[in-house]
């Protein structure tokens, strides 16, 4: 019982975790994007025409990195206008990402109506999933560590590489800089533009990939379901907070925030207004972390200093 | 001389926008090994014309050359590959890194932080700073913090380096130290411009001096053959008075009346400590003490803006302790502080002079509309009253110099006729003529009968202003001096606690008090209670 909520509590973590690594990039740049839900979206939707396009004229090893690359391609394209208009045309972070959330959500539905074929998807499925081929082993550890599917694996390697990335690497503490003075950065001659612009798309392919895992390998391509996204993609925004923008603490929280937003489906005794109530368990989990970490008021757990500004050098 | 010039402007102009012209046809030469000071009132120029220098902003006209070439500087990073380095009146530091993490920044240079630590410390040892480049800049005090800021320009390998105001925010025994280093960096063949407007530091520090007035380039002359009066005439452009009237008044009931106060800091330790003091109408009483000595929680107590542990807070008798702000407003006790950043407190800085003037008014108006007419009208006297440099009166306020924001604040206090200023630093950053232009306003006050409290920072100037002086150190008075019977030097050793009067006498309990001892007795005991009499 034990093995398997934690096997799928990592599972269902995934997609948070590709989510708040994306936007943890994007925030360290020190732009709140909002748009992360649909941007999810739109790298599902990348994913699905990659399938569709090549699903049954290429092997299963190519098409899992076809369709890898074009969701990171759409979700990165999106990024991109984000970035156009946050950082060039200094529009307002917050309703620029809602508006992209909107955006991305009726992006999914318009195409998935089109090019999704469930039983092409569900086919290829088992491409996504099962990695190492040790799914059906009795043993929990192997259940735990080497039961999953590759968008598993890549999704803690990102999170590790982001974390040395910030914490240990000149790129990475520049990046940092820029979310938390941008002046200061902008003074010491770092190109201020190029990094948000670099920072918040790369931020954003990531992100779309927690869209294409949801379809391809957590719900085996049996639906396409643009509205499951969106809430997850919220989740994922919760748990940058939850996380205090460390990407290491972020896996670890995806963790926990996937094992308890499925709490609900495993309570099948209870009335559904009953297990609903398990759904907002995510949510109280960051209000404790937002209250808990204004209380200790350490430099470390606080988010960027500039996040949410525009930033313009001849502005006084 | 030829070949010794580092820096050469000619004819620089800078507009923003079509009407505000910041700087208009600007020649200036720096030669290595020498300090050159940048001199001029408020919003004549200064710092735009040194941020063309940095990369910040771009000349609109004519060019700038460094030794001896024309050189385009478009950005920070041109800046320093000319080895340009400047340091900020307001520090660019990212607050949650440490000295070492802020002085790569930018650097291109692996990241290793042994290499750059001890190099550091190089730097540090060659021209005699203190620093520790694993603390944290959150951690830092402000001196620390300049520090950083110059090992970072140096760190870059600069020669020409520019200070803008680099001692406002320092005490007496800090400039000296960052003096010392300036002339030790000089002899090291560096050609270093400081922009300040104290006119003592000009004489003590620089070679020769710049003067800029409305952004236009007056001359420069050196500073052995020159003297305050001549340079503040460059200035101003016509001669000034540099001594203060200081009004005899004759002396009134105590206006307010603080026993035994104690206040705590934001973190909860104490700030003011058992405080007694009391101001008449018709005085100025100084608060002198190093910065950070409890003058801030003692301006915020009083005005309600922070709650007391302990002690009484008597206007004309009654208690002030509990009461909300506008209540207190409403009984003539006006605030100004103005904060180290000079923006943080008392003005929006968006809003234009018309709003800012109806921050405090807006409760009078008899209908639900705003009246910005009158508001319009008042605005408009107070720029013509303190000579308010402002395109209008609808120009949001951040978008001017700093001297014309504290000019604003100020004026405003003043103009809903309080009983009671409580003023902070009220001149900080401004230059000489905004400055007496401030004491001008905070005289005619006390002529009119106004109690005020005047926490400073130049002592010169206070004992100049003021007819009596406190002195504070760590929270607690160390007694009450009369400005015609004390020095300097005593004010001085009471402000870093060696001399501590207080123990001596009693001080800060009139004998005129509007309350008998029995009624103090009882209003210590019913703290926060309004009906103390």
């Amino acid at each position: 019982m034990f093995t398997s909520i934690l096997v799928n509590a990592i599972r269902m973590g995934t997609i948070f975790l590709f989510g708040c690594i994306g936007e943890i990039f994007t925030e360290k740049a020190g732009h709140l994007n909002l748009g992360i839900p649909g941007i999810m979206c739109i790298g599902a939707t990348g994913g699905a025409f990659a399938i569709s396009i090549f699903g049954t004229n290429v092997n299963s090893a190519l098409l899992v990195f076809l369709s890898i690359l074009f969701s990171m391609l759409f979700s990165g394209a999106a990024g991109m206008l984000y970035s156009f208009l946050t950082v060039s045309l200094q529009a307002n972070q917050n309703v620029t990402g809602l508006t992209l959330t909107t955006f991305g959500v009726g992006f999914m539905k318009f195409f998935s109506k089109r090019i999704y074929d469930q039983k092409l998807f569900v086919s290829l499925s088992p491409a996504f999933q099962n990695l190492f081929g040790l799914k059906d082993s009795t043993n929990p550890l192997v259940q735990i560590f080497l039961s999953h599917g590759i968008l598993v694996y890549i999704a803690i390697i990102i999170a590790i590489i982001s974390s040395l990335f910030l914490n240990k690497s000149r790129s990475g503490l520049y990046l940092r800089s820029i979310g938390e003075s941008p002046a200061t950065a902008d003074a010491v001659g770092i190109n201020v533009s190029l990094y948000k612009y670099v920072y918040i798309t790369l931020g954003s392919a990531i992100a779309g990939l927690g869209g294409l895992y949801y379809i391809m390998d957590r719900s085996s391509g049996t639906q396409i379901a643009e509205a499951a996204i969106d809430s997850f993609g919220w989740m994922a925004v919760a748990l940058v907070i939850a996380s205090m923008w460390k990407p290491l603490l972020a896996a670890v929280g995806s963790i926990i925030f996937g094992g308890l937003s499925i709490l609900d489906a495993m309570l099948k005794t209870m009335s559904l207004s009953e297990q609903k109530i398990f759904a907002i368990f995510p949510y109280l989990l960051t209000v404790i972390v937002l209250v808990l970490s204004s209380v200790v008021k350490s430099k470390n757990t606080q988010p960027p200093a500039h996040l949410g500004l525009p930033y313009f050098r001849e502005d006084r | 001389m030829e070949n010794n010039i580092a820096l050469e402007l000619r004819n620089i102009t800078k507009r923003f926008g079509t009407k505000v012209v910041a700087n208009k046809n600007v020649s200036l030469t720096l030669y290595k090994n020498e300090i050159l000071s940048l001199l001029g009132e408020n919003g004549s120029g200064k710092t735009t014309l040194m941020n063309m220098i940095s990369g910040i902003y771009f000349p609109d006209e004519g060019e700038i050359l460094i030794d001896g070439k024309p050189a385009v500087i478009a950005s920070p990073k041109d800046a320093y590959n000319y080895k340009i380095g400047m340091i900020h009146q307001h520090f660019k530091l990212v607050d949650t890194f440490t000295a070492a993490e802020n002085i790569i920044l930018g650097n291109n240079e692996p990241y290793n932080l042994k290499v750059v630590n001890s190099r550091v410390k190089d730097i540090a040892s060659k021209y005699g700073f203190d620093i520790d480049p694993k603390k944290k800049i959150h951690e830092m005090s402000v001196s620390e913090k300049q520090t950083v800021e110059i090992i970072k320009v140096l760190y870059r390998g600069a020669d020409i380096l520019i200070l803008d105001e680099p001692t406002a925010v320092l005490t007496p025994q800090e400039i000296d130290k960052l003096f010392t280093i300036l002339r030790r960096m000089r002899d090291d063949g560096k050609a270093i411009i400081i922009i300040t407007h104290k006119l003592n530091e000009v004489l003590a520090i620089s070679d020769r001096v710049s003067v800029l007035r409305k952004g236009e380039y007056i001359g420069t002359v050196n500073t052995s053959e020159t003297s305050e009066k001549a340079l503040t005439e460059m200035m101003v452009g016509k001669k000034v008075d540099l001594k203060i009237e200081r009004a005899i008044v004759e002396k009134k009931k105590p206006l307010l009346e603080i026993r035994d106060l104690t206040v705590n800091s934001d973190v909860g330790n104490v700030a003011i400590k058992n405080v007694n003091f009391y101001i008449r109408g018709g005085e100025i009483l100084g608060v002198a003490g190093i910065s950070g000595c409890g003058q801030k929680e003692l301006c915020e107590a009083i005005a309600g803006l922070r709650p007391i542990s302990s002690g009484a807070i008597m206007h004309e008798g009654e208690s002030i302790v509990g009461m909300p702000t506008r209540e207190i407003i409403k009984r003539g006790i006006s605030m100004s502080f103005i904060p180290e950043d000079r923006l943080g407190m008392g003005l929006a800085p968006s809003f234009s002079t018309t709003d800012n003037m109806m921050l405090k008014t807006y409760g009078d108006g008899r209908t639900p509309f705003v009246d910005r007419k009158s508001a319009r009208e008042r605005a408009k006297q107070l720029i013509k009253k303190l000579g308010i440099v402002t395109p209008s009166t609808e120009t949001p306020v951040r978008r001017l110099s700093g001297g014309n924001v504290q000019k604003i604040l100020v004026g405003r206090e003043i103009e809903s006729s309080p009983n009671v200023i409580i003023t902070a630093y009220p001149v900080r950053g401004l230059d000489i003529n905004s400055s007496y232009q401030i004491y001008d306003i905070l005289n005619e006050q006390k002529q009119k009968g106004v109690g005020i409290l005047f926490v400073g920072e130049d002592l010169d100037v206070m004992l100049a202003l003021c007819d009596k002086i406190m002195v504070i150190c760590h929270g607690e008075v160390m007694g009450v001096v009369h400005t015609d019977k004390t020095t300097k030097e005593e004010i001085g050793l009471m402000m870093t606690g060696s001399l501590d009067k207080s123990e001596i006498k009693e001080f800060g309990k009139a004998k005129d008090s509007h309350l008998t001892d029995e009624q103090w007795n009882d209003a210590d005991k019913g703290m926060g209670d309004n009906n103390a009499n």
